[in-house]
């Protein structure tokens, strides 16, 4: 299981690239490991959307469940991957590229504190 | 191993075994003169299936056999209560004096009827200790809207309109966030302890004025009795709010613990689990709810009660009412009547010592199974059970197996799998429900079952990977099934499609 380091992540497994002031948004490979083959990926937010830190942007549905995806930061969304929509299983085999979920111009740049950085992710207490 | 005698090859479709110009009935001579339908009107075809009486009653008797049932095979699907359906149940149902009335019958001449349904009201009510009852719910999670709703109703109707926020412990049933959500509150999740009794600490932090209530699962879905929950209660109402209770468990409970007594303000029945009435596609649901002497005026109606006590020469005379502040309907006519019937039947056939003995039956196979199975499946919350238990389906040392794999490979068994990834606070969770009809040899061959697959998934993964291997049916596609959503064999050429 990977978890680059250039990415922060959420403790709910949500993942962003910051790029500039424009946050990539998706979800990690540990998650898309739990929830095993993703089968529909569903936004709840569109391009120009204001969103806040932790609203829920998108629901990922595999056979096993459903799971909301959460913003890690709050901004305005400047792009969906409409992609997955067609190609679900993406999620499944490229977590941190091609299945990138939502691009969101950040308003609060400092809430990127709040995440945590790959060995902090990697360190959580799971059940496992 | 007991290999399932399933007829093959699989049946085909009865569109595939059609003939035309088969049929399957002779109309009498018409008796009346002929007229035409306007032009226009008349369709150029009609593309049903042309077959005899004789082929259709083969056709659905070996679908039939390709299906598994409670009449079939054990059927410990967690949560679901898949108890045994009792035939008297269906002989009940369909006496004529139930099967050939009209719900817009005069009283007077339904009276059977409805002292049925009053004393079905009763019987609920000293099962789970509320003062009143409505019927009319159509199923389960109807019913949780339906309670759910009758705390807003409570609420509003005490000008006390910011209350909009909904506590749902982690180990609750998955309709109950829909269910709120559908009633417009809010959903806060509340997660468990690690006795898997609600998080006290975590409740605290939620209980201010703007909590509606909290919908608590008791045996909750990890099929404990939450030890909490009296202290569960009082936080709730201390903050003003109101605590739903999802009946679905209640077949632990029968006779030995009162939902009202511990401080549910509303619950639901599920007469298709406890009360022994099939499910879903096998007959309609019926959820029931029963509520506090506080929120008696807002349940839906009409409600059967009394309208005339009688005296020694005249019976008492039922009749149709409507709670003063109803919520209003929330189903045609009066519920779901033949469930009733049957769930009546049961009440009344077992007693009030049968039903507590089926609660302990239920709660004894429980606890029997997990203590056969608990050296060889991990059991994350392993104290007494009630009616049900949670264990893991995966070992560390077996890494490619998850617990799908476990529940397909039971299949080749002649069983029907537990519910798997529910709940979701369990990894890879097999939730076993046996219901308390079970022998003890039907026990053990499910425990024997499990047993062997546990081996198997250390020594042979790959029989598990590809399971089932006996069915008419092999592995199917879950996700081809999940996207490729086509739903019908036959398109008509006209729709367009």
């Amino acid at each position: 299981m990977e978890f680059p380091k250039d990415l922060k992540y959420t403790k709910n497994d949500e993942w962003i690239r910051v790029e500039g002031d424009i946050g990539v948004v998706g979800i990690t490979d540990y998650a898309q490991d739990q929830l095993s083959d993703v089968v529909f990926v569903e936004y709840l937010v569109g391009e120009g959307d204001t969103v806040s830190q932790g609203d829920v942007c998108a629901t990922v549905e595999s056979v096993k469940a459903a799971a909301d995806v959460y913003m890690p930061v709050s901004g305005e969304i400047v792009a969906v991957n409409e992609a997955l929509a067609d190609a679900p299983e993406t999620v499944n085999s490229d977590p941190y590229g091609e299945a990138w979920m939502v691009k969101v111009k950040l308003s609060n740049p400092s809430e990127l504190d709040d995440l945590l950085d790959a060995d902090a992710y990697q360190a959580l207490e799971r059940d496992h | 191993m007991t290999e399932y005698s399933t007829p093959k090859p699989v049946e085909p479709t009865v569109y595939d075994l059609s003939s035309p110009g088969r049929v399957g009935h002779t109309f009498p001579q018409c008796d009346v003169p002929l007229a035409d339908f306007p032009a226009g009107m008349t369709r150029d075809d009609l593309p049903l299936p042309e077959l005899s009486e004789v082929d259709v009653v083969r056709h659905y008797t070996r679908l039939s056999q390709l299906n598994h049932g409670v009449d079939t095979g054990f059927y410990p699907l967690g949560s679901c209560t898949m108890k045994y359906n009792p035939k008297i149940n269906e002989e009940m149902a369909r006496l004529p004096g139930f099967t050939q009335i009209h719900p817009f019958q005069p009283i007077e001449t339904v009276q059977g009827a409805l002292a049925l349904m009053y004393h079905t009201q009763e019987w609920l009510k000293a099962i789970s200790g509320f003062d009143a009852v409505s019927l009319q719910p159509a199923a389960g999670a109807h019913g949780e809207l339906t309670g759910v709703l009758i705390i807003r109703a409570y609420h509003h109707a005490c000008g006390d309109e910011k209350r909009t926020k909904m506590l749902i412990p982690d180990s609750a049933h998955g309709t109950n966030p829909a269910s709120s959500a559908m009633s417009g509150l809010q959903v806060v999740e509340i997660p468990s302890d690690a006795r898997g009794n609600v998080d006290l600490e975590a409740l605290r932090q939620h209980c201010d004025d703007t909590l509606a209530g909290l919908m608590i699962t008791n045996p909750n879905t990890l099929g404990l009795f939450d030890e909490n929950l009296a202290e569960v209660c009082e936080l709730v109402h201390q903050a003003g709010g109101l605590v739903y209770g999802d009946g679905a468990n209640l077949n632990a409970l029968m006779g030995i613990a009162r939902p009202a007594d511990y401080g549910i303000d509303v619950l639901h029945f599920n007469l298709h689990k406890t009360f022994s009435t099939p499910h879903g596609g096998g007959g309609p649901g019926s959820g029931p709810v029963g509520v506090t002497a506080e929120l008696a005026q807002f349940l839906p109606g009409p409600i059967v009660d009394v309208v005339d006590e009688g005296d020694q020469d005249e019976p008492p005379l039922y009749g149709l009412v409507m709670p003063e502040k109803s919520i209003g309907r929330v189903k045609s006519f009066w519920g779901h009547f033949g469930v009733i019937v049957r769930a009546f039947t049961y009440m009344i056939m077992l007693g009030e010592e049968g039903l507590r003995a089926a609660s302990e039956h239920a709660v004894l196979n429980a606890n029997y199974l997990q203590a056969r199975l608990r050296d060889t499946y991990h059991i994350p919350y392993d104290r007494i059970c009630m009616h049900e238990f949670v264990a893991e389906g995966r070992w560390p040392d077996a890494p490619e197996v998850h617990a799908l794999d476990i529940s397909k490979r039971l299949m080749d068994f002649g069983f029907h799998p537990p519910t798997n990834y529910f709940p979701l606070i369990v990894h890879e969770a097999l939730m076993i429900e046996p219901t308390e009809t079970e022998s003890k040899e039907t026990l053990d061959a499910f425990a024997d079952a499990l047993i062997q697959i546990a081996e198997e998934a250390h020594t042979n993964p790959e029989i598990l990977k590809t399971a089932p291997h006996n069915t008419p049916f092999g592995r199917l596609d879950e996700v081809k099934a999940a996207r490729d959503l086509v739903l019908c064999c036959w398109v008509p050429e006209k729709s367009g499609f």
